[in-house]
């Protein structure tokens, strides 16, 4: 695989483990703005637990520690953030990522504004399986009981109350879990690129991240899917297209017609590309097909 | 086990200065079907969302088959055999019938590992399974790859009994079942409800209709403006003169009105 295509792969996997780790708490309509927050927390503590100057263990090791760190760190954080609403949440979960960049960027034994150097490194097969394994465990989490109470939440709250849902341990599960995942896909970053610094985890990848989840469609585990492989493709094929035909005026303003696209997006599916109905009726046709290739067969 | 089902003693309720519900004591029978009737703005709504914890109570008491609930969290009481349907279709829009139904299985299924099985994975589940079931033997199909939100309104209608009805209550509140169906699909109901009942369910029904209260229930309550102002069987409600007044107002003070005005 060449250099190119290997880097945009590594983008990609990162991207949709990131998209998954929003995506869980989108479900049950929570908006979080703080993915690059839990994101720096995987990314810095993986790899100080992995450094011969932190605690020293092996990367497997330190990978799920940071994991359950992050997720510790979710957990904490949401009770008094799953308090707030739509946009107050964004706000929330903006000013938390905020308050963890500037923390990082002001601790010495982290490396503070120049950086930390990781230890260990993760080549790219161990990327790309965490990434499936974060896609197929997405799936099963949406299609269990908390899944479905999820999207219960999201439709109306008080009814879910009604028939039984613990509405806040659910959310602050899926608020959790989701943690979980982006520090993951922060110790991934740390552990692929053997470098990190605070900010490389900008707002404008919270940004990225959340649109991912919202015009992907939060109603079904594909959305996210979509949403990210959209994201990282659609702005690189129109820069080859632009190497292609010499044009340079379209290589820079490539983003001007990816916005546009975007905003497109929006109008055309407000509810995300993949929607439940639409799942359903590709899920129908791909059956009806096989049934009948069966019949003549 | 007591004769009740529900005992409802002195509940109040006020939103600010107004009392919404005023003193309203009743007792639902076991294995009756009881509706709760009034003009609008009588409170029966109301009544129906202290029941189920929408609302706290101020004051009086909520017992339900001989266990005190008003203190009880609004998510917790449907474990204790009551759950509902509502005025305007409350159906989760984005999930399917099946998955509508399923919902209603939440109460008995709380348990982590419960919480954790795969349902929508596995295309045979107990489940899944009974979800189909109960649909089929509410005359429903099961509408496989559509939302709800696209279906008939008699269907989402009966759809939410349907919801309500897998969280096995012992008590059904259904808030207006009847109410912007044709006549075929009041039938349907009908009988999906005296099936209900003859399975050993209570019901009790808010409802406007009151020729579907006649043919469906065996007893009525009547509400005014937050207060009990009869009880009694269908037939003793059409003669009841608290009860015609309520409803078309007094009949002799209307014409002495006219004559004082003219004069």
């Amino acid at each position: 695989m060449s250099g190119y295509l290997e880097s945009q792969l590594i983008i990609l996997c990162l991207s949709i483990i990131y998209a998954y780790g929003i995506f869980l708490p989108a479900a049950s309509g929570q908006l979080n703005l703080g993915a690059a927050g839990f994101i720096t927390l995987g990314a810095y503590a993986s790899g100080w637990f992995n450094l011969s100057d932190g605690l020293g263990v092996s990367m497997p090791l330190s990978v799920v520690m940071a994991m359950l760190f992050t997720g510790a760190i979710s957990f904490a954080i949401a009770f008094p953030i799953l308090r707030t609403r739509g946009v107050y949440m964004v706000l929330a979960t903006f000013a938390f990522a905020e308050v963890v960049s500037g923390l990082t960027i002001n601790m010495e034994f982290l490396g503070a504004a120049a950086g930390m150097p990781v230890d260990d490194h993760a080549a790219v097969e161990i990327v790309v399986i965490a990434a499936i394994g974060v896609t197929l465990f997405s799936f099963y989490f949406m299609s269990t009981r908390l899944g479905l109470a999820l999207r219960s939440i999201h439709d109306d709250e008080s009814v879910s109350v009604l028939f039984g849902v613990n509405v806040r341990l659910a959310k602050v599960a899926a608020f959790t879990v989701g943690g979980m995942l982006m520090g993951l896909g922060g110790a991934m970053y740390g552990h692929h690129y053997n470098y990190i610094e605070a900010q490389a985890f900008n707002v404008l990848l919270s940004i990225y991240i959340l649109l991912y989840v919202l015009l992907g469609g939060t109603q079904t585990a594909w959305g996210p899917l979509v949403g990210a492989i959209f994201f990282t493709v659609v702005p690189e094929l129109i820069r080859n297209l632009a190497i292609e035909i010499g044009s340079d005026w379209l290589a820079d303003s490539r983003f001007i017609f990816f916005g546009a696209f975007i905003v497109l997006m929006m109008v055309i599916r407000p509810e995300g590309v993949v929607t439940r109905t639409m799942q359903d009726r590709v899920a129908s046709a791909l059956a009806g097909r096989r049934k009948d290739t069966g019949e003549t067969e | 086990m007591s004769d009740n089902v529900l005992n409802i003693t002195g509940i109040q309720k006020n939103f600010g200065g107004l009392k919404v519900i005023d003193d309203v004591s009743m007792d639902v029978r076991r294995g009756s079907r009881t509706a709760l009737i009034g003009p609008n703005g009588a409170g029966k709504t109301t009544v129906f969302n202290l029941l189920t914890g929408v609302y706290p109570i101020d004051q009086g008491s909520i017992v339900l088959d001989g266990m005190e609930i008003s203190q009880i969290p609004s998510q917790d009481r449907v474990i204790h055999g009551m759950s509902r349907s509502f005025q305007n279709i409350r159906l989760m829009p984005h999930l399917s019938t099946i998955e509508n139904v399923m919902l209603g299985q939440h109460a008995r299924a709380r348990s982590l590992g419960n919480l954790m099985f795969p349902l929508g994975m596995l295309s045979k589940n107990k489940w899944r399974q009974e979800a189909e079931d109960a649909l089929h033997n509410a005359g429903i199909g099961s509408y496989p790859g559509e939302v709800v939100a696209n279906l008939p309104y008699g269907v989402q209608k009966r759809i939410e009994v349907v919801r309500a009805l897998v969280s096995r209550p012992k008590l059904l509140l259904l808030d207006e079942p009847a109410a912007g169906l044709n006549e075929v699909e009041t039938r349907q109901l009908q009988e999906l409800l005296e099936q209900v009942s003859q399975s050993g369910v209570t019901i009790l029904v808010v409802e406007h209709d009151m020729h579907f209260v006649r043919n469906l229930c065996d007893h009525v309550v009547v509400l005014n403006f937050g207060q009990k102002i009869f009880e009694g069987t269908p037939e003793e409600v059409h003669q009841n003169p608290a009860v015609l007044e309520a409803y078309l107002g007094r009949e002799d003070s209307q014409p002495a009105k006219e004559t004082s005005d003219a004069s």
